[in-house]
Order: C-alpha cells, then structure tokens, then sequence
C-alpha cells in the first residue's frame, strides 16, 4: 500500500466522520489538507517511538533473566520474563551496608515535606502578590522573573557557605528548605490565581469580616485546585529524582536516585537489577503524573508571559 | 472605587499614601515574608555574594581576601579547561536551547491535530523521560561499550563497523550522544505549556481567519496562532535557556567527571571541581558569577528578539 493509497483513505474517513458528525469534528477541515494530516501523523508516530523506546528497553531488560541479558547477538525483547531482577533489588535493598529501605525513605522524606512546604509558601506569596494591592508587589514579582533566567548552579557555591554558616551541611534542611521557594511555582500561581481567584468574591468576602488567611484557605486555594495541584506534581517529580548532593555526605542520608545510579554505574554484573530500579524510580512520577495530567494542562494555559 | 483613590491621591503626597496603602494591606507582606525570607537566602543573597566574592580569594577557612580582578584574569588568562568549559557550555546551550524550544513547539502543535485521549496518551510518552528521575541512564545500556550492547551489536550486524564502538569513552561519541540524550530529556514545562497554549486558542479566531484567506495549516500558524501564543512562546524561551545551561548532572551520570579529554566539560563541571572539590571559594565564584551573566544575558537578548518577531 503506497502513501497516497492511505491519504485517499484517510481523506475517505475524514470526509465521513465531518458528514456524520458535523464539521467540528475534524479542527478546520478547510486548512488541513489530508496529506498533511498524514503526515503529520507518521512524524508523530515515529518520533513517539524514538521517546519511548528507551523507557520500553529499560522494562525490557528489567524481566530479562540473566542468560537473556547476555546473550550475544543481543535481542530487544523478552522471551521468558522473570522478576527475579526485581527481587533481587529488594535483596540487595536488604544487604547493602545502608540499607536501602532507608534511601527510600530519604526520598519519600524529602519529597513530601519539601512539596508541601513549597505549594504552602509559593500559594502564600501568590495570593498575596495577585490579589493584595500593597506597594511592592511589583518589584517582587521582577526578581521573580529575572530568577527564572538562571538555574541553580549560580547558587551552588555561595548555598555552601550559608548551608554551613547555618550549620544545615549533612542534613535533610540542606535540601528540603531551599526547595520551599521555587521561583517557577510561585510564578505559575501568581498567574493562575489572577485569571481565576474573582475579585468580586473576595472583596464580599472581606466585607463581611473574613480575614486573609481564611479567605485564602476557603476561597482561593479552591478556585485555584489545578494550580496547587500542578505545583504538587512539578515540585514532586523534581524532589523525587535528587540525586547526588554536595551538601549531603552521609551515605545514610543519600536518595534513591543517588543508590540507582551507584547500581547501575557499579557495572554490568548488575544490567538486569540496575534497570529494574530505574524502572522502580520512574513509576511514582509518571504515575503522579497521569493522575494530575488534566490540571497540569488547564494550569499551564495560564502561565505565559504577559507584557 | 478608582475615584475615591483618585482623590485621596491628590490630597496628600506620594510617600504618605504608599505608607498608607503599606499600613492597610501589611497583611500582604505577612503573606510573602515566608516565601521571599527564603527566597532572599537562598536566591538573592547567593548571587550577590557570589559576585562580591569572586574579587577575592576564600577557602572557607581563613577570611575572604580582595584580590581584585586576580581571579578573572586567571580564568581567562591561564586556564585552559576553563576555556574548554566556555566552549562546550556555549555549544551545548546553542544546540539543546533552541532544539528543545522548536522540538516542544512542533510536537506540541502536532499533538494538538489528535483527538483528546490519544493526545493525553501521546503527550506522556513525550513528557515522560524528562521526569522519569535517571532513566537517561538506560543510554548507558543501549550505547554499551561492547558487543553486548544492542546499538552495536545491530550496527556490526548490519556491517556499519567492524568492532564494538566503546561511546561513552569515546570524545568523538560523547558530545553528540550527551546532546542526544539532553534533547530526550527536555520535553518538560514548556512543551506542556505548549500544549495547553494551542488548546487555549479561540476556535473563532480561525474561523474569521479562513474567512480572511487563510489556505492551510502553516499560514495559520504563522499568523494567527504564533501571535496569539506570544506569552507561552515567551516563557518557553526562558525555560529553555535556563535548562540548556543545566545539562552538567546528565552529562556527568553519561561521560564521568572529568569526561574524556574533557570532550564534555561544561562551566558547571568547572565550578563543581573548583567549589566542591578544591575549595576554592572565590575562584568558584568567580565561574558562577560568568555563568550567570552569560545565561542573564542570553535570555535578555532572546527576549529582545521573540519581542520584534511579533511586531
């Protein structure tokens, strides 16, 4: 079947779906010439295949036993899949000299404290700087936007000094704290609560005697539940992959990211257990990600700048 | 409302109406003080110390001491990786920067043509490497050094080389394979925006513009959809300056630190060898502070641009 056989065919589908169920279905049928279509469907096809690839490998090679992971020539995928890498991790979770149950607690720990600190702390400042008129808020706001033109790594050097001047080196604080403030969530907020949080509402609200925090908590923070929960996942997956850290020396201090990457740089007698826990460590975001996908979306259409 | 302030205004000066105004919302500032109290220690006070400090020499044992310009001349002047680092650094930045930009923009408008659950579905498989934590790593099994690696393995079965390519140990293989994994990886906040920028767009807007003789799908791009996009597309700049300068973590887990004949040193592996390893304060500081200026100044010139595309 040549290229323009499925054009003529597409073009045959297309035509009856806008006959059956009006021209809405298909988005302006007018502009979209069906070879377009077309292709634009096999560029995207191909290139989804690309990006997933490598994810499908790594779950691949997590159920291979040990004879298929060395097998020479090497084959893609599975012939008889086992969870053997998968209790070996586990194992070794058990054994290794810090136990692994205590990185994944590290983890935990840091991403469930630091994500609540910083959608407490950002939604706050939002709040505060969309909807209450005081003087500064402006200025405020531009150092936000100008913090966004640079990463962490400016930061690094001098965050050492002050993380050991506050004596916080070797410690969860070194982590969890900093993490409260992120530019990008208060920026996203800050957006969202603007278009969303209707001044009309608060304004009766403070009329009758509501004070900020209540109104903050009671009418804000609801109008705004695909901001807090965008915030949510975004601080999340970022916490949950923290990987090695100059403030963190302790081994019993170190993430689980840090523990997969020893595994699976420790070399190839460990493929199959190294690629199961990456396949463990991507779960939890990728999950957290399709359960809050629709409020990311709606959240993020708010989120441009404005001039 | 308006009026009333408009009065009050032009009764009394400027500065007791601010203090006014302070006085009546300083709720407001309650509200902001536990975010920008740690957003001063950790952000703001970061960056100037960093540039106070890169004028001096510290080694967090003994006090800081002015050596004026020292440290900057040394950068420039004697040291060779460094100059490497520039190098890369820029290279990386300037292929991943706007790679990520235009691949995010394109994927996204391509997505927007599904209907709404494939696109969900599509929209993961994209999104999905840039927060699955180490998953990169995997290109570590896929590009393996020996003829148990699957992309040696099939390019030798299909006769592209004779022997097993060892890549990541390879300064010829390196900096492409790095790119490649960055761009895999950086599909994130933007493209996501992205996404919801395109579905945000007023359908009515393309109605009257098919009535205005728009013919096909890049006319309308072109002229109704980029210009109605115009802050998504500025924001996602940002974003993806920011992130093109902050590959260091991907590429150390990939190449090592230091890589290969430093084939993939980039400022960030600099600063870390200088601040965490050698203690080097000041001198450290000093790479921050270029680094800074540097992404600083390729977001505002950036910025500069995307604001004449639109006019």
């Amino acid at each position: 079947m040549d290229i323009k056989t499925i054009i003529d065919k597409y073009k045959a589908y297309r035509d009856k779906r806008i006959a059956k169920k009006g021209p809405n279905t298909f988005k302006r049928s007018v502009t979209r010439s069906a070879g377009g279509d077309v292709g634009i469907f096999i560029i995207l096809g191909i290139v989804a295949v690309i990006m997933v690839l490598p994810m499908v490998y790594a779950i691949v090679q997590s159920l291979k036993p040990l004879d298929e992971l060395w097998v020479f020539p090497p084959r893609f995928f599975v012939v008889n899949p086992t969870l053997k890498n998968f209790t070996d991790l586990f194992r070794l979770m058990g054994s290794s000299w810090v136990p692994f149950s205590r990185y994944i607690f590290n983890t935990v720990l840091i991403s469930v404290v630091g994500t609540l600190g910083n959608v407490i702390f950002s939604s706050y400042a939002a709040y505060a700087i969309a909807k209450i008129k005081f003087p500064g808020r402006k200025f405020l706001f531009s150092i936000i936007v100008y913090s966004l033109m640079f990463n962490a790594t400016v930061t690094s050097i001098t965050n050492f000094i002050t993380m050991s001047l506050l004596g916080w080196v070797d410690t969860y604080l070194a982590i969890i704290v900093p993490a409260f403030c992120t530019t990008f969530g208060l920026y996203l907020m800050k957006q969202f609560m603007e278009t969303n949080v209707t001044d009309a509402v608060l304004e009766s609200a403070r009329l009758e005697g509501a004070n900020e925090n209540l109104i903050f908590w009671k009418i804000a923070m609801p109008m705004v539940k695909p901001a807090w929960i965008t915030l949510l996942m975004l601080s999340f997956q970022g916490l949950w992959n923290t990987g090695a850290n100059m403030y963190i020396y302790s081994e019993q201090l170190k993430t689980f990211n840090y523990a997969i990457s020893q595994i699976v740089t420790a070399g190839v007698a460990r493929a199959g257990v190294g690629s199961a826990s990456m396949v463990v460590m991507m779960i939890v975001p990728i999950t957290v990600f399709i359960i809050t996908q629709s409020n990311v979306i709606q959240t993020m259409s708010t989120s441009g700048m404005k001039e | 409302m308006a009026k009333e302030k408009a009065i009050i205004r032009s009764d009394i000066s400027r500065f007791r109406w601010t203090l006014l105004e302070m006085k009546k919302n300083w709720v407001g500032y309650l509200m902001v003080m536990p975010f920008f109290l740690l957003f001063f220690i950790f952000t703001v006070v970061p960056v100037v110390l960093s540039i106070m400090l890169s004028f001096t020499t510290f080694n967090m044992l003994e006090l800081p001491q002015f050596v004026q310009m020292d440290n900057y001349i040394r950068l420039i002047l004697d040291d060779d990786i460094f100059l490497i680092a520039i190098k890369n650094t820029m290279i990386f930045a300037a292929i991943t920067g706007p790679g990520s930009y235009l691949l995010s923009l394109f994927f996204a408008w391509f997505i927007n043509e599904l209907r709404p659950k494939i696109r969900a579905i599509v929209t993961l498989f994209f999104y999905a490497p840039s927060i699955s934590g180490n998953i990169y790593l995997i290109f570590t099994i896929l590009f393996n050094g020996d003829q148990y690696g699957i992309v040696n393995a099939y390019a030798m079965k299909f006769g592209f080389i004779s022997k097993p390519i060892l890549f990541f140990a390879d300064k010829n293989w390196i900096p492409t394979l790095v790119i490649v994994v960055a761009l895999w990886t950086s599909l994130g906040s933007s493209f996501l925006m992205f996404i919801a920028g395109f579905q945000g767009i007023n359908q009515e807007l393309y109605e009257a513009g098919a009535v205005d003789g728009v013919r096909n799908r890049w006319q309308e791009l072109w002229f109704i959809t980029l210009p109605t996009m115009r802050p998504q597309l500025m924001l996602g700049a940002i974003l993806a300056i920011t992130q093109s300068f902050g590959f260091g973590a991907v590429i150390t887990a990939l190449a090592g630190f230091p890589s290969p004949d430093y084939c993939a040193h980039t400022i960030m592996h600099h600063l870390e060898d200088y601040g965490g390893t050698r203690f080097e304060m000041g001198y450290a500081s000093a790479i921050a502070t270029i680094l800074f200026f540097m992404m600083i100044g390729a977001n505002l010139l950036v910025n500069k641009v995307l604001r004449k595309v639109g006019s």
